[in-house]
């Protein structure tokens, strides 16, 4: 089983973490930029962890044959601190480089007017750099944030096809999927989405334009949740191709629409071990 | 013509410093022309057009310094080194121009930075970049740092610690330049090596191979290093070491 996990904050996590994720088959991950639990006071602090998401996370990943690309914002809680604001203006010079391959997180955590700004500005922005977006829908009031995301989407120059709007739930798939963005799906194991409960939403709407994610961070999660969603989804009746599409072949054909997805690593160590990791894919 | 070693995404086949940073731009230039595609050498004669006629700062990211951070997208990542080498040669960046790029680039941007000071900067300024190199653990970062330029221009103790560094992270000592001739009759590296050799017997450690290469080299009694010294890997029966 090759996976691809859509988002996941390695920096958070040990070079065990790493070992245990290609002993699965994770060969790809995309990092998205976000909050690291304590709270950043100067532009300085977020621009030497956007230097690490394009230099040292990368290294530590390759080390264990994963390939590492990033998605990088200015997320939704620390839009709030006007001390935070000025990483909006450093952002184009990072946006250009190649292993970032979306504009995120972005998107609503308290629905706030600072919110709806940054929102607007780097979906904006986005679309400027040629990149998709990686919108976060938020933990509180979280069909009302669902809503207002679309509605500021709509308003954008991006289109729905170039944004993926992430941890969907019950609550929230069925309007995000009419909106045409794709859906994300992140398992935990104690909030967000469960294994059994992501089977389910996969047999009731399909595997089209869903991408399954661990989001695997500082908190208590699971590096191994997709690869534990793909043992189910087979235990469940899906096919083998049904589990490729969601955990290898859709993330990789959104983050592809950045022209800046770079598997080799994945590619050789397909070479190395004798199978096809990239088949039909990339 | 020097030959480039194919691109393998191992952390250790990235490192191909030396050869890069030893290869003239002119030269460097025709092996990447007969390698890229059609689009991928219109883009690069491009690049290198504007880095050309738009040199030095104009604003936060010019145009050339665009050029630079995309390399590896539109050149693929095998030869994005060589291609953001030729950039940066082309643009004539100087120290400032260097350093901003460098402090603005990411871990690729900045070992083509590395790679190309030799080309372009004739005296010792440009020290802090290989300084931060070094501290670094990304041993691309490592490799990119032990050229030319620091055999040119780092001093004994920051050079012997770098020497130190290849060996504790596993970045051949093929990749430091001018090895022979910096580690010829150095005492002081021969003492370092040898406790380093008796910390990793003591630890019941194996000592890497590359240690006993070096550990020879210092031997004043060695043939000199010009032109060319001959120690080959099989110099394991250094003063000190042990193999284990």
């Amino acid at each position: 089983m090759r996976i691809f996990d859509p988002h996941i904050h390695m920096t958070s996590r040990t070079t065990d973490d790493y070992q245990a994720m290609h002993a699965a088959g994770v060969r790809a991950v995309v990092e998205p930029a976000f909050w690291l639990g304590q709270p950043r006071t100067s532009p300085a602090s977020f621009l030497d962890y956007f230097d690490s998401l394009l230099g040292w996370e990368p290294f530590r990943a390759a080390q264990y044959g994963i390939a590492h690309h990033c998605t990088l914002a200015l997320n939704p809680k620390e839009a709030n601190d006007p001390r935070c604001l000025p990483v909006l203006d450093e952002l184009p010079r990072y946006l250009v480089k190649d292993q970032v391959v979306a504009v995120g997180e972005i998107g609503y955590d308290s629905m706030t007017p600072a919110e709806d700004t940054a929102l607007a500005a780097q979906l904006q922005l986005a679309a400027d750099h040629q990149l998709p977006a990686l919108v976060h829908t938020p933990h509180r009031d979280k069909l009302a944030g669902l809503r207002r995301t679309l509605d500021v989407v709509r308003e954008s120059a991006l289109p729905t096809d170039r944004v993926l709007v992430d941890h969907l739930n019950e609550t929230t798939v069925k309007e995000a999927k009419d909106s045409g963005c794709w859906l994300g799906f992140s398992v935990y194991p104690d909030t967000k989405m469960d294994e059994e409960r992501m089977v389910a939403i996969l047999r009731t709407y399909g595997p089209e334009q869903v991408l399954v994610n661990s989001a695997a961070d500082w908190g208590r999660s699971d590096p191994l949740k997709t690869r534990k969603v793909g043992d189910l989804m087979l235990a469940e009746g899906f096919g083998e191709d049904d589990v490729d599409r969601v955990l290898w072949r859709n993330p990789v054909a959104f983050y592809g629409l950045s022209g800046r997805l770079d598997l080799d690593i994945a590619a050789t160590e397909a070479t190395h071990e004798g199978n096809s990791i990239l088949r039909g894919g990339a | 013509m020097t030959h480039l070693p194919a691109h393998q995404a191992t952390p250790a086949a990235d490192t191909q410093g030396t050869t890069l940073a030893r290869t003239p731009p002119h030269d460097l230039h025709a092996h990447l022309a007969d390698r890229l595609g059609e689009a991928a050498r219109g883009w690069l004669d491009q690049a290198l057009d504007e880095a050309a006629a738009h040199p030095g700062a104009h604003g936060p990211i010019s145009v050339w310094e665009l050029r630079l951070a995309e390399a590896g997208r539109r050149c693929g990542p095998e030869h994005a080194d060589a291609a953001r080498i030729l950039i940066l040669h082309a643009a004539r960046a100087d120290t400032d121009a260097l350093t901003r790029v460098y402090a603005q680039g990411t871990a690729a941007e900045r070992r083509a930075v590395l790679h190309a000071l030799p080309h372009l900067v004739p005296g010792p300024q440009a020290l802090p970049l290989v300084e931060d190199a070094l501290r670094t653990n990304d041993t691309r970062l490592l490799a990119a740092a032990v050229g030319p330029y620091a055999a040119r221009h780092l001093d004994a103790h920051h050079w012997r610690h770098a020497v130190l560094k290849c060996l504790f992270t596993g970045v051949p000592v093929t990749e430091v330049a001018d090895l022979e001739r910096r580690a010829h009759a150095d005492r002081e590296l021969a003492r370092m090596l040898g406790d380093y050799a008796a910390e990793r017997t003591a630890a019941g450690r194996p000592v890497p191979e590359d240690l006993h290469r070096v550990l020879t080299l210092t031997d004043p009694t060695a043939t000199p290093p010009a032109p060319a010294a001959d120690h080959g890997p099989n110099g394991a029966e250094g003063p000190h070491g042990k193999e284990s």
